[in-house]
């Protein structure tokens, strides 16, 4: 069993935006980077099938060398080694041409991703890949289990959930409910140091889109208090003054 | 060269966010040239009807294939029309169905991926979209490239026009499509229920409603406003309610026109997936809850009073 998981690195949640360059780049001075919520539900779920049937786990970060600190953190939750392509992410495409290159002749028995990362929010990458790969994508997954040469997924679709069934390989994004994230231990943070980390260059790849300026969102008026004893004027603003119902 | 948009259905009737992408696609035929073709898959009662909202020509897709949806063989098929009728702006909504198709269609016809779009393009110099970031922290401007893009819109961002005409219908009968390697083994779907991506109002609650067995309060407000529902993160870790339903940052980005937020401090992940909506208010005890800085109309007060009074005031307002 050898498992793929791929990881994106991300401002931690508590941060506030900024923008520098005249709103043409992400503000990272004082922010914390940590491993994207839903990879840490990916590799938890990866672990979980590999560990019992003696695979392996590898786990695969684009992106230059300040994300370390994030690939050691999945190596001491219990990832058997890193890969690392040493490339600025410039976007979802670029960052699954890298992936595909990567894993197309390493025979990898499944593929997961997170849902979206916290950041760019494309939740591209996992249909990206399968796509590029020719293998099933199957998004934002509540269940995995694999048996044999089949996998039985749970996912979310609109209005209601699917179970489905999937002959291995394949590619699938993990969602909230997949798993709760493992925390890593003393034995697996002193494991960790000693782990390969490969460092891989990039291929080259399409330029398809560029991000060209950021903004945040208009800050809102203020706030208009109505009395707790009167929830009928808030319905009658709500329909004459906002036209919302 | 034509726009062409991803038209989904749900009980044989095109979702309202088809009708934004219709829309969509409209606008921007009006500005680049083309026409404007929807490709209908799996049938849907009245193909025409897409005309009203813009659309020149509707395709349709028949067969055993479609009957269920597979990302593999609803991405194939919607390419190939794509290729065929000369696609080069690819319209599809952010629904978790235009999720798994947007990809793959991108990689199929070489073109440029957007997601998340929040408003129509810029076509002054260029073709240049704003997409969400940052779970709602932010917007990003982004150049598309490529000959070929495929944007996917996220549902309630733009309004729906209407034109007064109707599309020309045809069917097509797409060759090579793949087998589907997956195989849907069952489905459970909540009827009669708006999914929260894409319902114009949400009604959401948090810790401040200390079990779940005073939902049925948040319930009765949304039924009386036609609301989806809606929570913390705390209350769906907690199970009070599933999962699907947590908003923010590490759950669902939303983005109605009207969102109520009961008893939820605004911590700033939670603002993070709902700050984008038209109006927000919020119901809080504590006056110094930070949600209330993020709020349009605010109400000082506990949930448990306040709520019945709201309820009654929201039934007598829909009936008046
Ligand atoms: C990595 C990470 C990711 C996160 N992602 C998310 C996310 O995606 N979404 C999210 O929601 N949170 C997220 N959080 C959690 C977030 O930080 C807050 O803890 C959470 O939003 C608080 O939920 P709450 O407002 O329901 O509860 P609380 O913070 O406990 O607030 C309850 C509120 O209810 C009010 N209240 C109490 N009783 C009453 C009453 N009787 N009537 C009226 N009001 C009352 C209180 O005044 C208080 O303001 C995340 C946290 C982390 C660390
Ligand atoms: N730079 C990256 N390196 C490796 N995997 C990534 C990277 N960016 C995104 N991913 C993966 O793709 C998923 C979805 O990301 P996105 O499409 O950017 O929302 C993430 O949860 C990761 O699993």
């Amino acid at each position: 069993m050898k498992v793929l998981v791929c990881m994106s690195v991300v401002p931690d949640t508590t941060t506030k935006i900024t923008f520098t360059n005249s709103d043409t780049s992400f503000n990272t001075q004082g922010v914390q980077f940590i491993m994207n919520p839903y990879d840490e539900l990916a590799l938890t779920k990866a672990l979980d099938i590999a560990d019992p049937a003696g695979g392996s786990v590898t786990i695969l970060h684009v992106g230059p060398a300040d994300a370390e600190p994030a690939i050691r953190k999945a190596l001491s939750m219990g990832a058997t080694e890193a890969v690392r392509i040493n490339a600025a992410p410039t976007d979802a495409q670029f960052v699954a041409e890298q992936i595909a290159a990567y894993a197309k002749d390493k025979g990898f028995d499944f593929i997961l991703t997170g849902r979206e990362s916290i950041d760019y929010n494309g939740g591209a990458v996992c249909g990206l890949l399968g796509a590029m790969l020719n293998l099933p994508s199957i998004n934002v997954i509540t269940q995995l289990g694999v048996s044999g040469q089949t996998a039985t997924i749970e996912r979310d679709i609109d209005g209601g959930r699917e179970i489905v069934s999937c002959p291995l390989p394949f590619v699938a994004s993990a969602q909230k409910d997949l798993c709760e994230p493992r925390i890593p231990n003393m034995r697996g943070i002193m494991a960790a140091r000693t782990k390969p980390l490969q460092i891989i260059e990039p291929v080259s790849g399409a330029n398809h889109v560029n991000y060209s300026k950021f903004e945040l969102p208009q800050p809102k008026q203020g706030v208009r208090m109505i009395s707790a004893e009167n929830p009928e004027e808030l319905l009658h603003l709500l329909r004459n003054e906002a036209k919302v119902i | 060269m034509s726009v062409i948009i991803f038209a989904e259905t749900r009980d044989q009737q095109y979702k309202k966010s088809t009708l934004e992408a219709v829309s969509y696609g409209k606008e921007v035929a009006q500005k680049t040239g083309g026409k404007v073709i929807a490709v209908s898959m799996g049938g849907a009662s009245d193909a025409a009807s897409l005309g009203n909202y813009g659309a020149d020509e509707v395709i349709t897709l028949h067969g055993a294939e479609f009957a269920t949806f597979s990302p593999e063989v609803y991405a194939s098929a919607f390419a190939e029309v794509c290729k065929t009728h000369g696609g080069k702006t690819i319209i599809i909504s952010n629904t978790y169905s235009g999720k798994s198709i947007s990809g793959r269609v991108a990689v199929l016809l070489q073109g440029a991926l957007a997601t998340n779009v929040v408003d129509y393009p810029d076509t002054t110099s260029g073709f240049r979209v704003k997409r969400g970031v940052f779970s709602g922290k932010a917007f990003a401007y982004v150049d598309m490239q490529s000959d070929v893009k495929v944007i996917a819109i996220t549902p309630n961002s733009v309004e729906i026009k209407t034109h007064g005409t109707s599309a020309s219908v045809s069917a097509h009968q797409p060759t090579g499509l793949p087998t589907s390697a997956t195989k849907i083994e069952s489905t459970q779907t909540v009827s009669g229920k708006i999914p929260l991506t894409e319902a114009e109002i949400v009604v959401s609650a948090g810790r401040g409603m200390k079990g779940p067995e005073n939902w049925n309060m948040v319930e009765d407000l949304a039924t009386a406003l036609g609301a989806a529902t809606a929570c913390s993160k705390p209350v769906s870790d907690m199970h009070w309610r599933p999962h699907s339903e947590h908003v923010g940052q590490t759950g669902i980005t939303i983005k109605p026109n009207l969102y109520i937020a009961i008893g939820i401090s605004g911590a700033i992940q939670h603002l993070a997936g709902v700050s984008s909506s038209k109006v927000i208010v919020v119901v809080n005890k504590d006056a110094e809850a930070p949600f209330f800085k993020a709020a349009d109309y605010g109400i000082v007060g506990d949930a448990f009073e306040v709520l019945p009074k709201l309820i009654q005031a929201a039934k007598a307002s829909a009936t008046s």
